[in-house]
């Protein structure tokens, strides 16, 4: 059986399963998600007006026995950032989408009827379209454990919590993983494009799916065997981040001057020995927990944890840098066990680590909280978000415009949406990507912190301009190809070190539907996807003038090595000429 | 004699220290102080070298009242 496109139409509540379009057979994940976007979404419509479709596709090596195989793409026009989204996640739903033969779940229109919201059921014969007045105002555990009580216990589950009904900007969509905790899609606001089609959960059949299809399965396990062994062998994928998570980075950007604290005031906090990995690490090895954790089958790098409480009891999981960046060092919570106590509650309610945190570090400019204060940031994300008082209403609309709300000028954020964890004036490969990103502010899209400061893949020097435009280009198309395959994107690290990985990565691809892709194939695949976004963004709207680090960065000099964004247009435009 | 801040990190901090001002000759490189410390880079292989912040090599040579930090390979996102 070949695998097929499910098309929802939420308008009059149906369904139809449709044969793959010739065009789109070869890609999946980030490339078919970006080109469904871009061939069936109005760019000038609102992101959530009925004009808008979201598309789920997993990676074409997902359902496969490939490592590090189970991201899930989720496509859509952006509320956050008016332009094109691809927000990828793990969790269990690649994996039991591609079983299933779902090569892409597109979801258009909006109800008539806006009364109530809808739970959608897919499996691989129908699609059921039922309303779940029962799930409204629940947060997504609760969701979680009604889903599991009426399914088999490997359904895949995705689910918005009350900001996401609220269409919140901050509001991203929950994914179940392979412990019965949370993944998100993150950033962009999607969750608020899923609550403005009305859907509150989307569960997926695990019952009856079936292996994927393999051409060749001899070379199939031959590439995958090279290419576990390259994840494995790898410093980084292999040691630091089984160790320390993701978490490790504190210290090391820290000292490089580019951990953006206090709302981007300065590249080093002085909180940073409190809430690093190491430290980390240590309160897991004493209080019992685990710092490895997978988010979805076949992990093998497992960077993820869980992390308890004094008394070892349960505090979080999926305790990222990003997050423990945004709270601790960018709003200045020096208390890593209430940034995890946070963290918990917004897996719950559904909103995203880097916008929350980023706005709260907005807002604390504003004067609407203290920096630092972390049970205020508690009881707003626990009672006003929920409720959509106005406070809530503030928080859940993002850094960019909680920034206009204050008057403020210092708002990190790039086509409205947040920076992350690592400052553009004292990392400046990474400033280009968030720059240039069609994605808005996204460190994932193109992760010169690798080269820049990593010594991954060379090095190049992070606080000078040479090299930096070409470094984030190569990035970016390398990575909207990784992106379409499904892989997590921490195989970049053995892939820029190890010439055996990238190779054992095509070969899978090939041997997985017997074709011949070759490396150039791929990097031209990353190239199309990239150049595909852009446009879908100029036609929304946006033009080059998008394309830039916010203007304090230009003329504020960040401490301690008193950078600042130095780069001209005509040198950040010229990312585009490929 | 010069003074040097030396702070390790990740692995290396198991069976040492996070940050202690240690005394060496002259002309030191970040190459003595590496074996110096006995960090375990035969394990751990040297990832980062940092002096005051700014990328160097081994061959690098310390002044007094340097910031030295030394990192194995490590990375996330």
């Amino acid at each position: 059986m070949s695998d097929k496109i499910y098309r929802v139409n939420m308008k009059d509540l149906s369904y139809k399963i449709e044969e793959v379009p010739e065009e789109w057979m070869g890609l999946g994940g980030r490339g078919l998600t970006s080109t469904i976007v871009a061939a069936e979404v109005d760019p000038e419509c609102h992101p959530l007006g009925p004009n808008n479709k979201m598309v789920f596709a997993p990676g074409l090596l997902s359902g496969t026995i490939a490592a590090n195989s189970g991201r899930n793409s989720l496509g859509a026009k952006s509320p956050l950032t008016g332009g094109i989204k691809e927000s990828n996640v793990g969790g269990t739903s690649a994996g039991i989408f591609a079983k299933l033969g779902v090569k892409a779940l597109i979801i258009e229109d909006i109800p008539e009827d806006d009364s109530t919201f809808y739970h959608l059921h897919v499996t691989k014969e129908h699609v059921t379209i039922e309303a779940c007045p029962e799930l409204v105002g629940k947060e997504n555990f609760e969701v979680l454990d009604a889903m599991l009580e009426r399914y088999d216990k490997k359904v895949a589950v995705m689910t918005i919590g009350t900001p996401g009904e609220q269409r919140m900007l901050i509001s991203n969509i929950s994914v179940k993983d392979p412990k019965g905790k949370l993944r998100s899609h993150g950033r962009g606001g999607m969750g608020a494009v899923m609550g403005s089609k009305k859907i509150k959960v989307i569960t997926v059949d695990a019952e009856k799916y079936k292996e994927t299809h393999l051409a060749d399965p001899e070379k199939f396990k031959a590439a995958n065997k090279i290419f576990t062994k390259a994840l494995q062998d790898n410093p980084i994928s292999g040691e630091g981040l089984p160790a320390f998570g993701t978490n490790v980075l504190v210290n090391i950007i820290n000292e490089a001057g580019g951990l953006p604290s206090l709302n981007f005031r300065s590249g080093n906090s002085e909180n940073a020995e409190e809430i690093c990995g190491e430290h980390m690490a240590e309160n897991i090895k004493e209080r019992g927990g685990s710092t490895t954790h997978g988010c979805h089958a076949g992990c093998v790098i497992q960077c993820s944890q869980t992390y308890n409480d004094e008394e070892g009891n349960y505090l979080a999981s999926g305790f990222e840098y990003e997050m423990i960046w945004a709270f601790g060092a960018n709003f200045g919570i020096n208390d890593l066990d209430l940034i995890a106590k946070i963290d918990n509650l917004m897996d719950d309610i559904g909103v995203d680590a880097i916008e929350t945190g980023v706005t709260f570090g907005v807002a604390a400019e504003g004067g609407l909280l203290e920096f630092g204060d972390g049970e205020t940031v508690y009881k707003i994300l626990s009672e006003d978000v929920p409720n959509g008082t106005p406070v809530g209403r503030i928080i859940g609309s993002g850094a960019g415009n909680v920034g206009k709300l204050y008057g403020l000028v210092r708002v990190p954020v790039v086509k409205n949406q947040s920076i992350p964890a690592y400052e553009p004036r004292a990392i400046k490969g990474q400033g280009i990507t968030y720059a240039t990103t069609p994605m808005g502010a996204d460190h994932t899209a193109g992760y010169a912190v690798a080269t820049n400061i990593l010594n991954s893949g060379g090095y190049i020097d992070p606080l000078k301009k040479e090299g930096q435009v070409a470094l984030s280009r190569n990035l970016q198309i390398a990575s909207a190809a990784i992106d379409s395959t499904g892989m997590c994107i921490f195989v970049a690290f053995p892939a820029l070190d190890d010439p055996a990985c990238l190779p054992a990565l095509i070969d899978m691809i090939n041997a997985r539907f017997g074709i011949n892709l070759t490396a150039d194939d791929v990097t031209s695949l990353g190239a199309r996807i990239l150049k595909t976004e852009h446009e879908f963004n100029l036609k929304a709207g946006l033009t080059a003038a998008d394309d830039r680090i916010p203007e304090f960065m230009k003329y504020e000099a960040l401490p301690p090595h008193n950078a600042i964004w130095d780069f001209t247009n005509e040198e950040i435009d010229a990312f585009w000429d490929f | 004699m010069i003074e040097i801040t030396v702070k390790l990190f990740a692995q290396y901090r198991a069976d040492h220290f996070k940050l202690e001002k240690r005394v060496y000759p002259k002309g030191t490189a970040v190459e003595g102080v590496i074996i110096e410390t006995g960090i375990p880079i035969e394990r751990f292989p040297i990832g980062v070298i940092m002096v005051n912040g700014r990328h160097f090599q081994e061959s690098h040579i310390l002044e007094d009242g340097d910031i030295l930090s030394l990192f194995p390979k490590v990375g996330g996102g």
